[in-house]
C-alpha cells in the first residue's frame, strides 16, 4: 500500500494530483469498523483500547492505542469537572447563559483540537495504510468509525466484513 | 484542481428523523406538540405583565423602586431559562447509520450463537461494568444502537435522548443532559418569582385596604395574580424540590420512576459520587456538552488536506457501488474540521442560539 497517499510535507501539487488520479481509480472502501465506546468509569467519553482483529493486517497496535489514549485523554480533559469548569458555569449562570454568544465553551475548544488531531493522525499515519478515522463526534459520540480501503489494482475484490470485532462491552 | 464540487446543501438537521420540529435554520429545536408551552409562555408573561402594570407602580413610590427592578431581572431569567430549556437539543443520539447497525447486529448474531427456528431470540442486552455495579444497556430497535447508560428512548420525540430525565410538556422539550441544568433554573427561578409575585401581592393588599380589593374593580387583577400564584406555587416549588432531591442524589426522573437504584434491585446507583456537593456540581456546573447534530459534515475549505481530497476524488466521483453513500459526507468530514467553526454562535444572532445551529451539509448527489 505505499504510496497511497503522498505526504502533507511533500508540497508538489502535480505530483499529489497524479497520484490522486491514480488512487482515484485503485482505492475502494472494504470495510468499517467500529471503536465502541468503555464505560467503565462511568459516562464520560472514552473509548475502548482493545485493538480489533481487522486492523492487524494494517497497522500496529501500538499506534492505533496511541491514537485511541490521546483521544481519550482530549475527552477527559473537555469533560474535566474542576475549577475551570465551575467557572465557566457560574460565569455563564449569572449572565443567563448569554455569555456563550461570545464566547467559546471549554468543550468546544477541545472538540477543535480532537478534530485537528484526527485529521494530522490520518494525514500521517492512517492514510499511508489505507485507513481513515472518522470524528466521533459525527457518529453521536457513540463510536469511533475507521474505514479501510483496499487497493482495487492489488486486490480483486473488497475484504468481507464478515470476521466480527470483538469489541463488546464487558 | 480537486474535481468535487458539492452542489446542493443539505441540512443535517433535516435528515434527522424523529418527531421534532425545528426552527430558524435549525437553532431551535422543540417537540412536535407546543400547546403546552404557549400556555406556560402566556402564564408566565401574564402574569408579570399584570404585576408590572398594577402592583409595581405602587410599590415603587410607596415601597421601594428596587422592588420592580429586582422582578424584572428574576422575570427576565426565567424567560432566559424557559428559552434555553425548550429550544435547545436535550442531548439526541442520532441513529445509526447502516454500516454500524449492520456491525452491531453482526455482533448479537456472534453473540447469541445459533437460535433454532421458532425460538425467540434472547433479548437484546450488554452487560457493562460501571463502578462495580453491572448495568444493563438496551438496544434500541428504532434507533439501532445499545443505549449508553442512562439514555432512554422518547416515545413522544422519537429519538434516544442521553441522560434522559423525563419530556415535559410545559417546555414542549425533553429534558436530557445538555438542558437538564438549563431545567432546574427554570423552575428554581420560577419558583423565586412566583413567591415574589404573591409575596408582594399581599403587601400590597395589605397595605391598602384588604376588605375593599374584592370589591374595587381595579384591584381584580390582583385577585387574579395571586390566585395564578397561589397554584402554580405548590406545582413549581413542589418540581423544584423533587429535582433538588434528584441532583443530590445523581438520579434523573426516568431513573426514580423505574426504581432503578432503589430498593429490590440492590444495585447502588453507580453514577452518585456519594457526596451532595459533588453530584449537585457535577449536574449543574458540569461541562457544556455540544450538541451532535450540529456537526458540520463537510465543508468548503481550500486546498488543503491531502486526505480530503484524496476521498473527495476516490470515493465516488466514479460512482463506485460499493461505496455506500452515506461513506461520501463522512469520508470528507473526517479530514476537514478546522477551518469551519461548527460552533453554537451564528454570525449575527437575533435569537441567542439556544439550540446549536445547523450547519450544511454536503449533499452526495453531485
Amino acid at each position: 500500500m505505499q504510496g497511497f497517499v503522498p505526504t502533507a510535507t511533500d508540497g508538489n501539487m502535480a505530483t499529489e494530483f497524479h497520484n490522486l488520479q491514480e488512487l482515484r481509480h485503485s482505492a475502494s472502501l472494504a470495510n468499517k469498523i467500529f471503536i465502541q465506546r468503555d464505560y467503565s468509569e462511568g459516562t464520560t467519553c472514552k473509548f475502548q483500547t482493545k485493538f480489533p482483529s481487522e486492523l492487524e493486517s494494517r497497522i500496529e497496535w501500538t499506534l492505533f492505542e496511541d491514537t485511541v489514549k490521546t483521544l481519550n485523554n482530549y475527552y477527559a480533559e473537555a469533560e474535566k469537572i474542576g475549577g475551570q469548569s465551575y467557572l465557566e458555569g457560574c460565569l455563564a449562570c449569572a449572565t443567563a447563559y448569554l455569555i456563550f454568544l461570545c464566547m467559546e465553551t471549554r468543550y468546544e475548544k477541545v472538540l477543535k483540537k480532537i478534530a485537528k488531531y484526527i485529521q494530522e493522525q490520518n494525514e500521517k499515519i492512517y492514510a499511508p495504510r489505507g485507513l481513515l478515522i472518522t470524528d466521533p463526534i459525527e457518529r453521536g459520540m457513540r463510536v469511533i468509525e475507521i474505514c479501510i480501503y483496499e487497493d482495487r489494482g492489488s486486490s480483486g475484490s473488497s475484504s468481507g466484513s464478515s470476521s466480527v470485532s470483538g469489541s463488546t462491552a464487558r | 484542481m480537486s474535481a468535487v464540487m458539492i452542489t446542493r446543501k443539505v441540512r443535517k438537521w433535516e435528515k434527522l428523523p424523529g418527531k421534532n420540529t425545528f426552527c430558524c435554520d435549525g437553532r431551535v429545536m422543540m417537540a412536535r406538540q407546543k400547546g403546552v408551552f404557549y400556555l406556560t409562555l402566556f402564564l408566565i408573561v401574564g402574569t408579570c405583565a399584570l404585576f408590572f402594570a398594577f402592583e409595581c407602580p405602587y410599590l415603587a413610590v410607596h415601597l421601594s423602586p428596587a422592588i420592580p427592578v429586582f422582578a424584572v431581572l428574576l422575570f427576565l431569567f426565567v424567560i432566559a431559562m424557559l428559552l434555553r430549556t425548550s429550544f435547545s437539543d436535550p442531548g439526541v443520539l442520532p441513529r445509526a447509520l447502516p454500516e454500524e447497525a449492520m456491525f452491531i447486529e453482526m455482533e448479537i448474531e456472534a453473540a447469541n450463537g445459533n437460535v433454532p427456528t421458532g425460538q425467540r431470540a434472547p433479548p437484546r442486552i450488554r452487560n457493562v461494568q460501571i463502578n462495580n455495579q453491572i448495568v444493563k444497556l438496551k438496544y434500541c430497535y428504532t434507533c439501532k444502537i445499545f443505549r449508553p447508560p442512562r439514555a432512554s428512548h422518547c416515545s413522544i420525540c422519537d429519538n434516544c435522548v442521553d441522560r434522559f430525565d423525563h419530556h415535559c410538556p410545559w417546555v414542549g422539550n425533553c429534558v436530557g443532559k445538555r438542558n437538564y441544568r438549563y431545567f432546574y433554573l427554570f423552575t428554581l427561578s420560577l419558583s423565586m418569582l412566583t413567591i415574589y409575585i404573591f409575596t408582594f401581592d399581599i403587601v400590597h393588599m395589605v397595605m391598602r385596604e384588604f376588605l375593599l380589593f374584592l370589591i374595587r374593580r381595579d384591584t381584580q387583577f390582583t385577585v387574579l395574580e395571586v390566585l395564578v400564584c397561589f397554584f402554580t406555587l405548590w406545582s413549581v416549588v413542589g418540581l423544584t424540590g423533587f429535582h433538588t432531591y434528584l441532583i443530590s442524589l445523581n438520579q434523573t426522573t426516568n431513573e426514580d420512576i423505574k426504581g432503578s437504584w432503589s430498593g429490590k434491585n440492590r444495585v447502588q446507583n453507580p453514577y452518585s459520587h456519594k457526596n451532595i456537593i459533588k453530584n449537585c456540581c457535577e449536574v449543574l456546573c458540569g461541562p457544556t456538552y455540544p450538541s451532535v447534530l450540529s456537526v458540520v459534515i463537510a465543508a468548503s475549505a481550500p486546498f488543503q488536506n491531502v486526505v480530503l481530497r484524496l476521498q473527495k476524488t476516490t470515493a465516488p466521483l466514479i460512482p463506485n457501488e460499493h461505496t455506500p453513500d452515506d461513506a461520501k459526507p463522512s469520508i470528507a468530514a473526517s479530514a476537514e474540521k478546522s477551518p469551519s467553526p461548527r460552533e453554537e454562535h451564528p454570525p449575527a444572532p437575533k435569537v441567542p442560539p439556544l439550540a446549536s445551529p445547523e450547519t450544511d451539509v454536503e449533499d452526495k448527489t453531485h
